[in-house]
């Protein structure tokens, strides 16, 4: 298995889905309309590519870029075939949602709420969406950029001489 | 896959009255010394079975990977070491890879068969008190204070490296701050000499211990498929008779130098799990005797001055020393852009960090996948249908570590 093998399957699968790729320290790495990312992870799954074991789940966030400012990076893995993959969507903050894998995979349980919980992204169709780590009644996501990591009030520590 | 919503099992039931007389919640945790930290699970209970668990994690919750966002690449090393505690040089040098993966540093020989002495023995440790405490909560403690004096004499042999025991802030990007002293290979030796012996004592009290046996087949069992299906790697999986090792499939730091096999089991059930934590310290010890007795000279870390701080009397009497010792101390040293993941065999199951640099002096963004999260979400159907004290060996054979489930 080749990440040329795998690339083109989905491309060949999903003509319309596959925004663009790449291979960072070589893992494949696909960005993918957020609608079809269901049905492609269920045809990675399903399909003779085997991608049976979902490693990760986590967002992240760009917001100098409104238009693709929130994303989700999945990792999923074939383990016979030892191969790992990189799938990525983004989506714009009005419309921060996407559909949920955990009737592909147990495990994205958790790991959805988590990223939940940290970015606000709604996953549709998750059993029970709330915060995990942090407080239920914390009212945002602090792993948005948007949020600083000290008191921004306070006024004894001067970022600029730490190269911040 | 059967409903085991707490609705769906009140339907079962014929009247509110005989809910009301029968059924009732018991909170295990907060802090409940069978918890092994800080998480609560809220069980409905029909006098001593588990009808219905719901967890609720996140009291330790630290925010990690917030902090990471502002801090530079040497400094989070200390995040790490308090995640999976029991086994902290394996975050710490887990991390240290990936940034030098990120760099693109090559490490010398000694400092891969060095890392590889230390993750096995953070595995060892780690395996052990799993273990003892596995025993310990069916009702056996002596084995766990035996294997507690182990443990001690791996937590030294930490202390020669880098002074501290428990939070080991030992590796370096590019390898260690200091070789093995003396001390630590008289320490080193002597542990593989003593070691096996006192293993095998512990070993005889429990593994063909009836009572044992009796409290741990078959309780909270999973399947290969569900164990999959959540996420499972590790022992957890490797009990439910899947051969994943990180350290074969996609080996790192010279693993691929040396010969031991994956210990799996078949049941997927907490005396499984114990097994495969058993066999696994023996192989570990394998490793440990190839790489020690194969242990290449030179030096221990690469030759990268971006990144490893200079010799303290250089910096006092060298202009470029000093400018290197200040760029890395204040994170002016430039990193890559790029997103890497990279993982390694943790204590309880593949340690992956994600990481995304947009060439600044900290990560854009860094996830951390952490095995303890990906279990614990499985413990409430591990458990469902079962008594409390099957639920209490479940829950420590899974190695469970707070830190780790909420970092």
């Amino acid at each position: 298995m080749t990440n040329e093998f795998v690339l083109e399957a989905i491309t060949r699968e999903f003509p319309e889905s596959v925004i663009s790729s790449s291979e960072p320290y070589g893992m494949l790495t696909i960005e993918v309309k957020k609608e079809d990312l269901k049905k492609i992870v269920h045809y990675l799954r399903d399909s003779s590519l085997e991608f049976n074991f979902l490693t990760d789940i986590c967002g992240i966030h760009y917001p100098e870029f409104p238009e693709k400012e929130i994303g989700v990076v999945y990792h999923l893995h074939n383990m016979m075939a030892n191969f790992r993959l990189r799938l990525k969507i983004f989506m714009s903050r009005e419309n921060i949602e996407v559909d949920s894998l955990v009737e592909l995979y147990a495990g994205a349980n958790w790991m959805e709420r988590e990223t939940f919980d940290f970015y606000g992204i709604k996953f549709k169709g998750h059993p029970d969406l709330r915060a995990i780590l942090n407080m239920e009644d914390l009212g945002y996501h602090p792993m948005l950029k948007e949020y600083r990591l000290e008191d921004g009030t306070r006024t004894d520590k001067d970022d600029n001489m730490f190269g911040r | 896959m059967k409903d085991n919503s707490l609705s769906n099992i009140l339907n079962q039931y014929e009247s509110k009255e005989q809910i009301d007389g029968q059924l009732y919640t018991l909170n295990l945790g907060p802090t409940h010394p069978a918890t092994h930290g800080i998480f609560q699970n809220i069980l409905t209970m029909d006098g001593e079975r588990i009808l219905h668990a719901e967890q609720t994690v996140g009291y330790i919750h630290r925010a990690f990977e917030k902090i990471s966002e502002r801090r530079n690449y040497s400094q989070i090393t200390t995040l790490t070491d308090r995640m999976n505690y029991c086994s902290a040089p394996i975050n710490n040098l887990g991390w240290h890879m990936t940034v030098e993966k990120l760099i693109g540093i090559e490490v010398p020989k000694r400092v891969d068969y060095m890392r590889v002495i230390l993750m096995e023995l953070a595995r060892i440790g780690d395996h052990l008190i799993c273990n003892g405490v596995t025993g310990m909560d069916a009702g056996a403690i002596t084995g766990l204070t035996y294997m507690f004096i182990e443990r001690e004499r791996i937590y030294d042999m930490y202390e020669q490296i880098c002074g501290a025991r428990m939070t080991t802030n030992m590796g370096r990007i590019g390898g260690f701050e200091r070789d093995f002293t003396p001390k630590f290979h008289e320490l080193l030796q002597d542990f593989l000499k003593t070691f096996p012996a006192r293993f095998k004592e512990f070993g005889t009290l429990l593994e063909r211990n009836r009572i044992f046996m009796d409290r741990t087949i078959g309780a909270g069992a999973i399947t290969a498929e569900r164990a999959l299906s959540y996420g499972f790697t590790g022992p957890n999986l490797r009990a439910a008779g899947v051969d994943y090792d990180v350290r074969v499939a996609q080996p790192y730091s010279s693993y691929e130098d040396f010969d031991f096999i994956i210990p799996v089991g078949t049941a997927g059930d907490t005396y499984d799990r114990f097994m495969v934590r058993q066999q696994e310290i023996w192989e570990s010890l394998k490793i440990i005797n190839q790489a020690y007795n194969n242990l290449p000279e030179g030096p221990f870390h690469a030759d990268v001055p971006d990144f490893y701080l200079p010799e303290k009397a250089d910096v006092y009497s060298k202009m470029e020393a000093l400018i290197y010792h200040f760029k890395i101390v204040m994170g002016e040293t430039e990193v890559p852009k790029g997103e890497v993941y990279h993982a390694v065999e943790g204590g309880n199951g593949e340690l992956g960090f994600y990481l995304v640099s947009d060439g600044g002096r900290s990560p854009y963004r860094l996830h951390f996948r952490r095995p303890c999260f990906i279990y614990y979400q499985a413990y409430p159907e591990m458990i469902t249908g079962s008594v409390i004290s099957d639920a209490i060996v479940t829950m420590c054979s899974m190695n469970i570590i707070a830190g780790e489930l909420d970092a």
